[in-house]
């Protein structure tokens, strides 16, 4: 009886119609968990446009500041405050001793000037503060003047800003690395560590399931998403700060695929045996945290002593900004930014395979 | 006419962890066409037990064949035949019922329509809520969904009704039952007697990692000979012994537990009015008295010494 079931089961027509592919299920899938959830949308699109607004606005290119002074009033000082009040580029202050070492202890003031009974002048400030030096040199070129000096040699100033130099040019690659950093070892990492701790992962494997096309699904969906952040933080940059993009537009691009990928990776090594999102939040925490602080995102890397540079120059992001930087700032050539290309390569190797070694479904 | 091959065969299982032993020198046959269930408490091997014969945990010794094949040479092609919920999945909590179902389908060469295994598992209202706002009831039914869209063959649940209240619980054995009668083959763990007298042609008691009884629920019970189980308790029911009721006529074992006596008896009409003499004698007021049929429990508890529920 119950062997007769069977075989009409074994024989009966299997209905193969009204499916889709499994990579595109799977990538939907992608789709549908990030843009569901508001968080990761707003880390991934919005905050990177906030900083590097917050960024743009407070290093942006300021006509010369006029350098504050204070001079001690005393009865020999109203020729020396006539001669700074005609001098460009300085408010001068008038205060009695205590208000004036006052002013200058509390950074109101750069420089205090103090006028002597003999007609000399004395000049109380801090050296390692650049706006005091900057402030003592005009302030003693405007007295010595006053005093009668004159310039042996006829100079003239010319002034430029040039686009690519700024801080804000500085900042956008940097942004733009750090970004595809946190997005691809974030937006990996988590969802699989999450997946595994549901025991999702176990349950997909015991299907058909092709493995490869589960973590295909994965950097599909990663360099989707580049697209838009990439188009959002540069096009940002570009459009309200004037940032320039110099370099050949495929090299751009073929930069930020190879440093996503290679993130990914990064993201899926950290997920390959982690149980717990805590434990694997840590982990990338771990990961990131050097390369925030060496990778030179805010600030050049070259401030690091110099022993520790073959450690930072191997960091993948160090190599991803230096690229970003030279592509968009400098145009450079594809012979300048191989070296780069070469180290975010062999991390996107080394990454990858290590991952799928280590890799555990359960 | 050679035997058919079974479903499921598994012979000389043993699997430990660490330094815990879940499976020891476990066999089982499942036939083609029944449903099958692995009836013990928390901590059987139950778990263990399906996810070796699943391919989702190697053995440390034995042999699992699935229609004749084994997962080491036939994993791929295994795969797409069975149908699997696992105990502790859950699924992405952002995809929609709908969405969850066609991601499960596309991994299939083969299966039912989307719809189809929706209005199986009665979630056509359900059909564009998140699973994340689903009831406990709903995410089991689409977990069986997701385990019926790939048209399987055989399916494997495991505890599939925990912690569900007893409307869910029906509605899940109208599915499995609906399997059963087109010719599926099911495997499920359970801890509920009652889960298993209602849906499974053959059970497999398992204690400590191991086959203790093996049959028909029928079967099992008729194994103890005892016609009813006659419940009862007595203040200060220290003072009745366990020699003095079995030397009643008609009583076949008797335990005691949590304050009460079962009596496994012949006939309760016999034994009760001796029971009640006997207790009128010493004076021992009855605080309550109940008869049932002999059910899986009894028979766990008669092949144990424990309940199934103790540790639930």
């Amino acid at each position: 009886m119950t062997s007769d079931r069977m075989v009409d089961r074994a024989t009966r027509p299997k209905n193969t119609a009204g499916n889709t592919p499994a990579i595109v299920q799977l990538t939907l899938s992608r789709f549908r968990e990030f843009y569901r959830e508001p968080e990761a949308v707003f880390w991934v699109f919005i905050f990177p446009i906030l900083l590097a607004a917050g960024l743009g606005i407070a290093f942006r290119n300021r006509p010369a500041e006029a350098s504050h002074i204070a001079v001690v009033s005393s009865a020999a000082n109203n020729a020396v405050v006539d001669s700074l009040k005609t001098a460009p580029n300085v408010t001068v202050d008038v205060l009695d001793d205590t208000a004036a070492t006052a002013a200058l202890r509390t950074g109101r003031v750069a420089l205090v000037v103090i006028p002597r009974a003999d007609g000399g002048v004395e000049y109380r400030f801090d050296e390692a503060r650049p706006e005091s030096r900057t402030a003592r040199l005009i302030v003693d070129r405007a007295v010595q003047h006053a005093g009668g000096q004159q310039d042996p040699v006829r100079t003239t100033d010319t002034r430029v800003s040039e686009r690519g130099s700024r801080y804000i040019d500085f900042v956008v690659p940097g942004l733009l690395g750090m970004n595809l950093m946190g997005s691809g070892i974030w937006g990996i990492g988590f969802a699989i560590v999450d997946a595994r701790k549901k025991k999702l992962l176990k349950r997909l494997i015991s299907t058909p399931m092709s493995r490869a096309q589960y973590l295909a699904s994965f950097l599909i969906f990663r360099l989707s998403l580049l697209v838009i952040e990439v188009a959002t933080l540069i096009g940002f940059g570009t459009l309200v700060f004037g940032v320039p993009l110099r370099g050949s537009f495929i090299q751009l691009v073929a930069i930020c695929v190879l440093s996503s990928l290679a993130f990914g990776g990064m993201g899926l090594l950290v997920a390959s045996r982690a149980r717990t999102v805590e434990g694997a939040s840590g982990l990338m925490n771990l990961v990131m945290m050097p390369m925030w602080v060496f990778s030179g995102v805010f600030f050049s890397s070259g401030n690091f002593p110099k022993v520790a540079q073959p450690f930072i120059q191997a960091l993948p992001l160090t190599a991803v900004n230096d690229a970003l930087r030279a592509n968009m700032l400098q145009g450079a050539s594809w012979n300048v930014v191989g070296h780069e290309i070469a180290i975010i390569a062999t991390w996107l190797v080394v990454c990858f395979t290590l991952a799928l070694r280590l890799f555990r479904w359960r | 006419m050679p035997a058919p091959t079974p479903a499921l065969a598994v012979r000389g299982l043993r699997k430990a962890y660490a330094d815990v032993v879940a499976v020891e020198a476990l066999d089982l046959e499942v036939r083609a066409g029944e449903c099958f269930g692995l009836l013990g408490p928390n901590g059987a091997g139950k778990t263990t037990t399906i996810e070796i014969c699943e391919g989702l945990l190697a053995p440390d010794a034995g042999v699992v064949e699935v229609f004749g094949m084994q997962w080491a040479r036939d994993g791929n092609s295994l795969r797409s035949r069975l149908g699997i919920q696992l105990q502790e999945t859950q699924l992405s909590e952002k995809l929609t019922v709908e969405e969850t179902v066609r991601l499960f389908r596309s991994f299939y060469p083969a299966g039912r329509t989307v719809d189809e295994v929706i209005g199986l598992v009665q979630l056509d209202e359900k059909r564009k809520a998140r699973v994340g706002t689903l009831s406990g009831g709903q995410k089991q039914r689409l977990a069986v969904a997701c385990a019926l869209v790939g048209d399987p063959d055989l399916l494997f649940l495991d505890e599939p009704t925990t912690g569900l209240d007893p409307q869910s619980r029906r509605q899940l054995w109208d599915i499995i039952d609906a399997f059963r009668n087109e010719g599926g083959t099911t495997v499920l763990t359970t801890h509920y007697m009652d889960e298993a007298e209602r849906l499974c042609d053959r059970v497999a008691i398992v204690d400590h990692g191991r086959v203790i009884s093996l049959g028909t629920p029928r079967e099992l019970i008729a194994s103890l000979g005892a016609g009813h189980v006659v419940e009862f308790g007595v203040d200060g029911s220290q003072d009745i012994d366990e020699r003095t009721l079995l030397s009643l006529a008609g009583v076949k074992s008797a335990r005691r537990s949590g304050g009460r006596w079962a009596l496994q008896v012949g006939a309760a009409h016999e034994t009760i009015p001796l029971l009640l003499a006997e207790l009128t004698e010493r004076a021992l007021p009855l605080t309550e008295l109940s008869t049932h049929s002999p059910t899986l429990e009894d028979v766990f508890v008669t092949l144990t010494g424990r309940s199934l529920r103790d540790d639930v």
